[in-house]
């Protein structure tokens, strides 16, 4: 099973470029065209990011920096320690339904000081990839075609992303441990 | 909600370092901070633009729709309140393929697109819909096959094997979205129990 897991990591991407242009060369697609058509809008979409990531950066460098962060994860500490969750991350699974950007910038924190090939650095990798951000999604889509009571909606999100959480790290711990 | 957070950081990390005297930190953490999230902007230039490219690819070729067709039977089993030849149902599945393959940028059309047509489906227009509670929990835990952004920044931070989580985020992502509809299918029932006073009238 957690070979698997190790496989499918390691195979995914190769199989994805190879297969993707191949069965659109056999669909008579102009490949090289149409990536260079597409690969265009990646520029615009780094870019646009930059506000986002820069504000979210600065605020959470500034928490922690100051020793805020360390505070509020010395009171969870006690009680996460007994069920195995490293303080650290517990900031990404409060941050992650509420903003993208704030969780990945806390991500990026994370990665920075821990290393990415920490455990911690492979959880909040996995955290941050699983789920997106609840809020957003509801918040567009709902606001789109003028729902105001989402119902159920939220509580079924939040449950979604809090097993998600838990799953990414105890994924980690069997696959990378 | 995001604005308040912003603000706490902010307010909290000065406020902490001013007690603690160490206040200079919070000046040299403005700095850092800005810089890397420039830096992890340029360092997700190139694998955007690579992925962009190879998904322009899928696009042109029509793995898209060949992938929403596979769908079919999963969203009729998703969304029994939805006739199956009801426009709703295409952009749905639309909306799942593109998800699938990490095209926010197309999922987010195509899902306000099926979010329109449910809408008119919906006895009240201010409420969400069962159906539409469905669609909005397969997005919020939408299941993601190469999580690019997060590759992208291990990369820049020198990873000895940067889609090492390739694995372990599909295998997540697929507990997320199991929750998410096994939770949407408990509150659905729930919901059902009541009978909704605008089917009386």
């Amino acid at each position: 099973m957690y070979q698997l897991v190790s496989i499918i990591s390691a195979w995914a991407i190769p199989v994805l470029i190879v297969f993707i242009p191949l069965y659109a060369a056999y669909k008579k697609v102009p490949v090289y065209e149409a990536f260079t058509e597409g690969a265009k809008g990646g520029f615009d979409t780094a870019i646009r990011i930059i506000p986002h990531l820069v504000g979210m950066m600065v605020a959470i460098s500034v928490f922690r920096a100051s020793g805020a962060m360390d505070m509020l994860i010395g009171l969870a500490r006690p009680l996460l320690d007994k069920v195995g969750i490293p303080g650290e991350v517990l900031p990404l699974g409060i941050l992650r339904p509420i903003t993208g950007a704030g969780s990945l910038a806390y991500t990026t924190d994370l990665i920075a000081q821990f290393g990415p090939d920490s455990m911690i650095g492979r959880m909040a990798s996995t955290i941050q990839g699983s789920t997106d951000t609840t809020l957003y999604v509801i918040t567009v889509y709902f606001g789109a075609v003028g729902i105001r009571k989402a119902g159920y909606a939220l509580k079924v999100g939040l449950i979604s992303d809090a097993v998600g959480f838990l799953a990414a790290i105890a994924i980690c711990y069997l696959v990378f441990s | 909600m995001v604005n308040w957070i912003w603000l706490f950081f902010i307010l909290a990390g000065f406020i902490v370092a001013a007690i603690q005297g160490n206040i200079e930190a919070v000046t040299q953490a403005v700095f850092d901070g800005a810089k890397t999230g420039v830096s992890v902007c340029i360092g997700l230039v190139s694998i955007l633009v690579f992925w962009l490219g190879i998904m322009r690819i899928a696009e042109d070729a029509g793995l898209l729709k060949r992938i929403a067709r596979l769908l079919r039977p999963l969203v009729r089993l998703l969304f029994p309140s939805v006739p199956p030849d009801h426009p709703a149902i295409g952009y749905i599945m639309s909306n799942m393929s593109a998800n699938i393959l990490g095209l926010g940028n197309a999922a987010t059309p195509m899902g306000i697109k099926a979010m329109e047509e449910l809408q008119k489906l919906n006895p009240d227009k201010e409420k969400a819909s069962p159906a539409m509670a469905t669609l909005l929990a397969i997005n919020t835990a939408s299941i993601t096959l190469i999580p690019t952004t997060i590759i992208a920044i291990r990369m820049n931070y020198n990873s000895a094997s940067p889609a090492e989580i390739v694995g372990t985020t599909l295998l997540a992502t697929a507990v997320a979205t199991a929750a998410a509809i096994l939770a949407d299918m408990w509150y659905r029932r729930k919901h059902n129990r009541l009978p909704p006073p605008s089917e009386r009238g």
